[in-house]
């Protein structure tokens, strides 16, 4: 019982409470590029959710094989591996959606996401709280992402996932599917999440070191520690 | 291939399709490193420097080695194993021959490696079918607009740090509503290379 109710822990916090997107501020680039519509955002959090439950999968299995010095390549490979393979199911399966994504389907590989949790927790805990910690993740990843995405399409062009939901007259507010839209929802967005943090005592969401993947090698966050020690 | 098409590529690159305004590439690091103008030029000089070198090596590796076998598939791993080695290599060499340069640039090069700029710029240059001088004049000018957009971002967030706002939107919100103005006019840039040069 004990057992099953960490396991669910690890599931839900993606969700909310360790948001990736918005609480830890993890893979901006492909939120922000991918939430033009409701149905690309899907897409894409999909995607990454696939790939993030096989990479914590096999990188948490191989944390005691892999040597230290040289996980982070490793870690690489290895997830390069499995979005090539979701990169062709998508164009086998869904040549429209693969259109939409465009170059944001290759980029998986680097989005901070993968690598992070990886670096963050899957290297050192077990397989089972690592696949869930994956699962948790990707579907808060997709959630936010899919949340943004209908609010730009809503106002951009008054659709969600293709339904008309404002009257016909309504022009659409072109503006926010172009980029600098996707920058103002993001900002509104975390706004909003750091006015609750606020109420429930935590810390505004920031992008520092903490979440970073390439942390541990490299040498700002090293400074800033020495500096902190200071 | 004259040096008029060459010019319009490369402002095209800084101007209208300007990697962080306009792709979304390379976010983390213009929000994480763009506090301080210093930092800011630092990290997109090493940011110029990789993409220009990785553009240069994997375009031909694609062309010569991956398309002719077959295996265009390998691309994304291929890729992103060719950039690490490189950013690897690059530290080295700066580290022993060029060691003033390795203390302006090398602690961004670790940071480089899982940018998706970089990585976006070599796949972008062969989706878009260019040739090798094109796709380098490419990767250069992507470099260039990430550096504009640092800069001018910089010099916002100097500003922004100075005001009074209320706590929850200090920091990222503020930052994200600065970078989507940014990008509004940005915007206006569109269609001046083509009505210029083309």
């Amino acid at each position: 019982m004990e057992e099953k109710k960490s396991l669910w822990q690890e599931f839900t916090k993606g969700l909310i409470r360790e948001n990736p997107v918005l609480r830890l501020v993890l893979g901006c680039c492909a939120t922000l590029a991918l939430s033009t519509s409701a149905s690309n955002a899907i897409g894409m959090g999909l995607a990454t959710t696939f790939v993030l439950i096989c990479s914590n999968f096999v990188i948490s299995l191989l944390r005691n094989i892999i040597p230290d010095t040289v996980r982070i390549p490793c870690y690489i490979v290895l997830i390069a591996g499995f979005v090539s393979f979701v990169q062709m199911l998508i164009e086998a399966y869904s040549p429209a959606l693969k259109a939409a994504m465009g170059i944001y389907l290759p980029l998986i590989v680097v989005n901070c996401i993968i690598l992070g949790r990886a670096e963050g927790f899957a290297n050192k805990h077990k397989v089972l709280p690592s696949i869930f910690d994956g699962l948790g993740m990707g579907l808060g990843f997709t959630l936010t992402l899919f949340v943004m995405g209908c609010i730009r399409e809503l106002i951009g062009s008054g659709t969600i996932l293709g339904f008309q939901i404002m009257p016909t007259s309504y022009p659409g507010i072109i503006l926010f599917l172009l980029p600098p839209g996707g920058f103002f929802v993001f900002g509104i967005l975390m706004a909003i999440t750091n006015r609750i943090a606020e109420g429930k005592g935590e810390p505004v969401s920031e992008l520092g070191c903490a979440h970073c993947p390439m942390a541990g090698c490299c040498s700002i966050s090293a400074q800033k520690e020495k500096g902190a020690d200071k | 291939m004259d040096f008029k098409s060459l010019l319009a590529i490369f402002l095209a690159a800084i101007l209208t399709e300007n990697y962080i305004l306009n792709k979304f590439l390379g976010i983390c690091p213009f929000l994480g490193v763009s506090k301080k103008l210093d930092t800011a030029t630092g990290m997109s000089v090493a940011v110029i420097f990789v993409m220009v070198i990785s553009t240069a090596v994997t375009y031909p590796i694609y062309t010569y080695v991956l398309v002719p076998n077959g295996l265009s598939y390998l691309q994304t791993v291929l890729f992103i194993l060719i950039i690490a080695a490189l950013v690897q290599f690059i530290e080295t060499v700066l580290k022993k021959y060029i060691p003033t340069l390795y203390r302006a640039l090398g602690i961004y090069l670790p940071l480089i490696t899982t940018n998706c700029a970089v990585l976006g710029i070599t796949m972008l240059v062969i989706d878009k079918g260019e040739n090798y001088i094109e796709a380098l004049v490419n990767a250069l000018g992507s470099g260039v607009g990430f550096l504009v957009a640092m800069v001018i971002f910089a010099g916002i967030r100097e500003r922004l740090e100075h005001n009074d706002i209320p706590k929850f939107l200090r920091g990222l919100p503020t930052t994200l509503v600065a970078a989507s103005l940014t990008a509004v006019s940005f915007l206006g840039f569109q269609g001046l290379v083509d009505g210029m040069l083309r």
